[in-house]
């Protein structure tokens, strides 16, 4: 029998697990259109902000043996500029739109959540790894339970939509970010943002990203992704959605078996092309179909067995 | 392997081609193809696309009109200077066969000439035409020349100063009513491709425009240059497309995203 490859988050139902992660491609709602058109089972576009922000200059992306590099800088025209760019993709996609949203301060991703709450998303993804301009050191709000958790508690109140906490992966122990945010009314997890890195031209010494510093991304952060994925299972009751480096089928069994409900997929647009989402889903099926799966619940969290 | 990273290369030469527009040749083994761009970084300033308008054995060349502060620097570098490349990046033009008629405005002409290179090796036979705001803004008017011969080119001003005043448009529907052509090439203002590719597609005449949008990446992953309503990535699916999804991107002519991805009016 041909394995089913629905998902189902928090009752929202997937066509496929694969999805458009946020900053890749999903700038205006016509982009994550053609995402979904592609085969993603869900999009999720950049995240949004309070204001409008033009982000770093260029080069924001740059690649490395096993990976790229970025640090673009939150571009995003604002909530109010943004609204009718998600619309958009709600009206038209055919798929589940999964609007993401950042902020400076706590006030901020709660304005910011209410204002897209209007759009009446069944899912809103909070991107936690940005810095919290409140902070002496500007340190990420993803990177402290209890910020990540006074954020999601506030995003809560503000909201109808179920509420996805996005967290980092450079943290001493993810499992104790998972509770704060589980515990502050998080419905759902996605694991994981970008981990730190940064290159160098060698014959310049100039760093190549112009913000110098930047996220890790693809196949390099495949294995610290499902680390935290596993270490997340463990840790609380709530799904988890993957993200890092996934690029072929099998790099989505993975992750769903470490724990996931479905997958993030960004780079791997890179590497395999807009239809990335199709092939994964292809060859998670094919996968699935020779070793015995039916469901893609059926797999989730095997590995823990 | 291809990294997308820019390397570090030396300016060979700049020469001016007309007011406010120069081009600086590169030493660079990319082969490069009409149409394609690539991406020149000043380190710790910005990086920013260009059009590839020469491409010889181990040089490549970009024209560079000044418009704001990334080109006017670029504009003010001189032989031996370092720059970052990386590329080559999107969609070529296809050459078709039978009678062509490329149309360029402004440094629109720089993916044009290349190709109207190709067509002069196939010896397919190629119009130009060539606009400009005024005659000091012309560009490659010899390089065309050389190709295609004089009596192939006709050149348009804004005000007069050069050729016959008007629009490229009206040269173009006058040659669209005298003779069959088989195909239309078009690169230059927004405003330029929408009205080219309009007049081509209700005569029913093939052809391709080169569109540009704010661009970062170059390589498809930002999504900055993806167009309404369907999504396309400049950088990757063109920037060259065909009229029949010129047609399509409703956006051509009327607006275009700033560097926040706002939208705002052409
Ligand atoms: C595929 C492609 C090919 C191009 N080819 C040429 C060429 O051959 N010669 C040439 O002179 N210019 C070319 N450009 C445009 C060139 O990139 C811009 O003129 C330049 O980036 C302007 O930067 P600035 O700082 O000087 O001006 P700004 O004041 O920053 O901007 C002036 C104008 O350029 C646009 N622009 C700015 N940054 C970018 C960017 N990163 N990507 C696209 N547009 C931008 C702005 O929207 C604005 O309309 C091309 C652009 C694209 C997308
Ligand atoms: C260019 C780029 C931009 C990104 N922008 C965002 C963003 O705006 N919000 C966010 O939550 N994550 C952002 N991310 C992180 C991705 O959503 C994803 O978590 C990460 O890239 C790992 O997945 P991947 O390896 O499949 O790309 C960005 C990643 C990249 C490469």
């Amino acid at each position: 029998m041909k394995p089913d490859l629905r998902a189902k988050i928090l009752g929202v139902e997937l066509g496929n697990p694969t999805i458009l992660a946020s900053g890749i491609m999903g700038v205006s709602g016509a982009a994550c259109c053609y995402a979904a058109k592609n085969g993603a089972g869900a999009v999720i576009p950049k995240s949004i902000g309070p204001k409008e922000r033009e982000g770093h200059a260029n080069p924001v992306l740059v690649e490395f043996d096993k990976g790229f590099l970025n640090a673009v800088g939150l571009p995003n025209s604002g909530v109010d500029n943004s609204l009718g760019e998600i619309e958009f993709a709600m009206k038209n996609s055919g798929v589940p739109v999964i609007p993401s949203l950042f902020g400076g301060t706590k006030e901020e991703f709660g304005m910011v959540a209410e204002k897209l709450d209007t759009l009446r998303p069944q899912l809103i993804e909070v991107n936690l790894s940005c810095p919290n301009t409140q902070d002496d050191f500007g340190l990420a709000f993803a990177l402290s339970e209890k910020d990540a958790g006074e954020v999601i508690k506030l995003v809560k109140s503000k909201v109808r939509a179920k509420v996805i906490a996005k967290l980092a992966p450079n943290v001493p122990d993810i499992k104790t970010i998972a509770r704060a945010v589980e515990k502050a009314g998080a419905d759902a997890i996605t694991a994981v943002n970008t981990m730190p890195g940064m290159a160098i031209d060698a014959k310049t010494g100039n760093p190549l990203l112009h913000n110098k510093q930047g996220g890790i991304s693809g196949p390099a952060l495949r294995p610290i992704a499902v680390n935290c994925i596993y270490e997340i299972y463990k840790a609380v009751n709530i799904p988890i959605i993957g993200a890092g480096g996934v690029t072929h089928g099998e790099d989505a069994a993975e992750m769903i078996m470490a724990g996931a409900a479905a997958v993030e997929i960004g780079t791997g647009i890179y590497y395999r092309g807009i239809d990335v989402f199709r092939k994964v889903s292809g060859e998670l099926e094919q996968l699935m179909a020779e070793n015995g799966y039916a469901t893609i619940k059926e797999m989730t969290g095997v590995s823990h067995r | 392997m291809k990294m997308e990273r820019p390397q570090i290369a030396a300016i060979k030469r700049v020469e001016e081609e007309a007011d406010g527009i120069k081009t600086i040749f590169l030493n660079s083994s990319m082969k490069a193809r009409h149409g394609q761009f690539i991406m020149l970084w000043l380190p710790r300033i910005d990086e920013k696309p260009f059009a590839v308008s020469y491409a010889s054995k181990g040089e490549i060349g970009i024209t560079v009109a000044a418009v704001g502060p990334f080109s006017e620097k670029l504009s003010l570098m001189r032989a031996g200077e370092k720059i970052g490349v990386r590329g080559p990046y999107g969609r070529p033009y296809t050459l078709a066969k039978g009678n062509l008629v490329m149309i360029g405005g402004g440094y629109g002409s720089a993916s044009l000439a290349m190709l109207a290179e190709e067509a002069a090796r196939k010896m397919t036979r190629v119009k130009f035409i060539l606009g400009a705001r005024s005659k000091s803004r012309l560009v490659y008017v010899e390089r065309i020349k050389r190709l295609i011969g004089e009596e192939n080119l006709t050149i348009t001003t804004d005000d007069g100063s050069a050729g016959r005043k008007g629009l490229v448009t009206d040269a173009l529907k006058e040659m669209i009513a005298r003779e069959k052509i088989d195909k239309i090439y078009a690169c230059g203002p927004d405003k330029m491709l929408k009205a080219v590719a309009s007049i081509g597609h209700e005569a029913g005449i093939p052809g391709e425009i080169s569109m540009e949008r704010y661009m970062k990446c170059g390589f498809g992953l930002c999504g900055h240059c993806c167009v309404d309503p369907i999504g396309i990535r400049l950088c990757v699916e063109g920037p060259v497309i065909d009229f029949g999804t010129a047609m399509q991107v409703k956006e051509l002519g009327l607006y275009h995203r700033l560097k926040s991805s706002r939208k705002e009016a052409i």
